[in-house]
């Protein structure tokens, strides 16, 4: 579906400086030019979501830095026996690496969806879904191995009780998010296969015929969802 | 004055995402509907009907002040309830989602020129999760234990702590549940009315020819999407302290004698998180308010705003500094002088944009074909009270008078000014203005003048006493104000009159419900455009508007929106979609 072509009708010479920045900004119609509506959407929803993990990693750290017992060290708390030897964060790089990974695999979804090659698109998407729910799977591994060694919301046994609730809350919320985007891509996988995007097919509870652009747009979500990651682990494991 | 072009030479811009789903049944055209209006009305009578449940709560806290030890069913503990409920309400359930999911859902589409919000599905799911939460805040008054007493902050400890109601029992849970629905569901809306306002559009519609109703709502969306995380964050830790037991706002503690499990949280940390979203959200209340007001009073008195663009600029402005004065609620709680120094200066800066809008307001009034109308009366009303409750605001921003006013009725009496009755006269404003074209029926004008008035002297008689109270010392949060020294007869006497007054000025709001439903089918005709208006949701071709608004063609937009008595015109209004200068005086439009 084509876009609207938006072409400036009065030739009258744009301000310059601020003054110009604010006319760009309030000119005819579109606050940003060839931008759609569920790019637009999506973006101002990754705006409002960024405040929401932002208030969550300012209370984490505020706790932590306002505690009066020991944390307990990351390092050791995170590392895995393989072999013989506690190697510590060896999970969390892995889960980082994956995730990551599926990032790669998301943007090249997106270039082929652009292509209209409906094969690899869909392909592309289904792995990044399925790396997505590799790492949900190795954060439940996560989290149950902390369960068994005693770590609970409100206590553990190594220090500040916030530590075990920060971690499941933030982790949690974070995981809910990735699970959330493995239903969609692969919901929008499906479309893909299916065709939905060139027949135009409305969907079905929106009755709205989607694009390849929604390919672009689920990869914004899912691009959003790793940054998230990169600074929990930061935030979290590395501190 | 900006050229303007033949209507021949641009095409009217239908974007081609614009697919509306039409509704087969009585079903999807009444109650799952996509069309915003119906979603608006939704969103509106969903507020009235809750509100009028905080009303009466209003009125069960002034029997218990006005009259104490005469009502036995008024326990102490009850009374922290009504105040708890009543406030959260007020200020979320009420106004926040009649500004924003009425207002906005019936506005910004007419407004800008669009056939619906862009994504009519989410819009409205957004009502039905706001459904869901409103339903879910009502059910805690059947649940074992009432609904939450905490306070409309819901401040830890003390909020889920034994002592409290519901704060061992189920009130305090539903509460946090609710309002973490209520937030999702805004966000549903909030985007729809955002993108809307940035990207959906008419041609011709610049930002700066926008309606000051529309930036005002538009702003206020925008800073709802940024406050209500805070909120979101803080109910669910609050939430998983209450049902987990962790200690995100819990300090080592000692309740009935027993020391609790929790240890090591920061109920600071708590107030922090509630305020950065409860100072932005007086101004999600407010800056509606301001928006609708300044095109009631350009309307009804004739003439364009004066200073659009700096009205334009003291919305923005004021949204972004109502982020950092957060503080300014928590001087009792004991906090760094430089910082209380930092924040009650941000707080008085918000005093200049504010300002210059009040004096923008009486300036457009100034030499103007005023028309004593409902609308401009509650117009009127607003920008007095406004004013009112803002300098009490000037007091309070300063930490050496908030620390000793703070828990004194001087709070209640200002907040309730300049956050609850000033919007409030707006809200009815508008209802008297937009009416006509939600129904194509005008209110009754008798009914109408008796609401006016006795609401208008009805909020003063109940509220300006109460500044007084407060400077007598009179606590606020008490359930029973009796055997204290400084609660003299006189003041008794004024407690007791406030209360009167709360019951006539209720009174007078059931009058006004009579009238909304009544005019329904017996008001006088209205016509498409009654107040001869010049924004574009009085030009549409069916009065009230069908799905998709404007007909078979969107409106293009050549002017500004508040061309009212331009020299040389026919009539003293030109609508904003009529072309050509037609050999008129300049227009007063900023090039």
């Amino acid at each position: 579906m084509a876009e609207t072509t938006l072409t400036h009708t009065d030739q009258a010479p744009r301000p310059e400086g601020w003054q110009g920045i604010a006319a760009d900004w309030a000119s005819d119609q579109r606050a940003f030019k060839n931008v759609s509506w569920g790019k637009a959407m999506m973006w101002i929803f990754l705006l409002s979501d960024t405040f929401i993990f932002g208030c969550f990693l300012l209370s984490y750290m505020t706790a932590r830095i306002s505690t009066r017992v020991p944390w307990p060290n990351p390092s050791e708390v995170f590392a895995l026996r393989i072999g013989g030897s506690e190697i510590p964060l060896i999970l969390i790089a892995i889960m980082t690496f994956v995730l990551i990974s599926s990032s790669g695999t998301m943007a090249m979804a997106v270039n082929f969806g652009y292509r209209r090659d409906r094969r690899k698109t869909a392909i592309l998407m289904l792995l990044t879904a399925a790396l997505g729910a590799t790492f949900v799977g190795m954060q439940a591994f996560e989290w149950t191995k902390l369960i068994t060694e005693g770590v609970r919301p409100w206590g553990n046994p190594w220090g500040a009780a916030q530590f075990g609730s920060s971690f499941f809350m933030i982790t949690g919320f974070h995981g809910t998010h990735v699970t959330i985007g493995v239903i969609f891509l692969i919901i929008i996988a499906r479309k893909v296969w299916r065709g939905d995007f060139d027949t135009g097919r409305p969907g079905f509870f929106t009755s709205r015929r989607g694009r390849y652009e929604n390919v672009e747009i689920m990869g914004l979500y899912w691009h959003f969802v790793d940054l998230v990651w990169v600074f929990i682990f930061a935030f979290f494991y590395l501190w | 004055m900006v050229d303007i072009t033949p209507a021949d030479a641009v095409p009217p811009a239908e974007v081609a995402e614009v697919e509306l789903y039409h509704p087969h049944s009585w079903w999807t055209k009444y109650v799952f509907s996509q069309d915003a209006k119906v979603i608006a009305i939704q969103y509106s009578a969903t507020a009235t009907a809750i509100g009028l449940v905080a009303l009466v709560l209003s009125w069960l806290m002034r029997l218990q002040l006005g009259f104490p030890g005469t009502f036995d069913f008024i326990t102490p503990e009850a009374y922290y309830q009504f105040i708890t409920v009543h406030g959260m309400i007020m200020v979320i359930y009420l106004l926040t989602a009649l500004f924003l999911g009425g207002f906005g859902n019936y506005l910004i589409p007419l407004m800008v020129g669009a056939r619906d919000m862009v994504f009519p599905y989410v819009n409205m799911l957004s009502y039905w999760v706001y459904l869901l939460a409103v339903l879910v805040l009502v059910s805690s008054f059947f649940a074992p234990g009432g609904p939450t007493g905490a306070g409309w902050t819901l401040y830890p400890p003390q909020a889920i702590m034994t002592g409290t109601p519901g704060g061992q029992d189920w009130g305090i849970i539903l509460m946090l549940s609710s309002l973490i629905l209520f937030i999702i569901g805004f966000t549903m809306g909030g985007l729809n009315y955002v993108v809307t306002v940035l990207q959906g559009r008419t041609r011709g519609m610049t930002l700066m020819r926008l309606p000051l109703t529309v930036w005002g709502i538009f702003t206020a969306t925008v800073m709802a999407l940024l406050a209500f995380p805070a909120l979101f964050v803080a109910c669910v830790m609050m939430l998983l302290d209450r049902v987990l037991g962790t200690s995100f706002f819990m300090p080592a503690i000692v309740e009935m004698g027993q020391q609790l499990q929790h240890n090591g949280g920061s109920p600071i940390l708590f107030q922090h998180l509630f305020w950065f979203f409860g100072h932005p959200e007086v101004y999600i209340v407010a800056l509606p308010a301001f928006g609708i007001v300044s095109d009631l009073i350009s309307t009804h008195a004739r003439k364009n705003i004066f200073g659009y663009r700096m009205m334009v600029w003291a919305i923005i402005a004021i949204g972004a500094l109502s982020f950092v004065v957060w503080a300014h609620h928590m001087y009792v709680s004991g906090m760094h002088p430089y910082f209380g120094f930092f924040f009650a200066t941000t707080t008085l800066i918000i005093a200049i944009p504010t300002a210059i809008k009040v004096y923008n307001w009486v300036l457009t009034l100034w030499r103007g074909d005023i028309h004593l109308t409902i609308p401009m009366l509650f117009a009127l009303a607003f920008i007095v009270t406004f004013v009112n409750g803002g300098l009490t605001g000037l007091f309070l921003g300063n930490v050496v008078v908030d620390v000793p006013l703070s828990d004194t009725m001087f709070v209640v009496a200002h907040f309730h000014m300049v956050m609850g009755v000033a919007p409030i006269l707006v809200i009815f404003g508008a209802i008297y203005h937009w009416y006509p074209k939600v129904t194509g029926r005008m209110l009754d004008e008798t009914l109408g003048r008796f609401h006016f008035w006795v609401t208008f002297l009805g909020a003063y008689l109940i509220f300006f006493p109460m500044h007084y109270l407060g400077l007598m010392g009179i606590p606020r949060r008490y359930a029973e104000l009796t055997d204290m020294t400084i609660m003299t007869e006189s003041a008794h006497h004024l407690n007791s009159f406030i209360s009167i007054m709360a019951f006539i000025v209720g009174f007078a709001q059931m009058v006004f419900l009579f009238n909304l439903i009544w005019s329904i089918r017996h008001g006088r005709q209205a016509g498409g455009n009654p107040w001869r208006a010049t924004t574009l949701e009085w030009q549409t071709p069916e009065t009230p508007p069908a799905h998709g608004n404007f007909g078979k063609e969107l409106p293009i937009v050549y002017r500004w929106a508040y061309d009212y008595s331009v020299p040389g015109a026919k009539q003293d209004f030109i609508p904003q979609n009529v072309p050509g200068s037609f050999g008129l005086g300049p227009s007063r439009e900023p090039a």
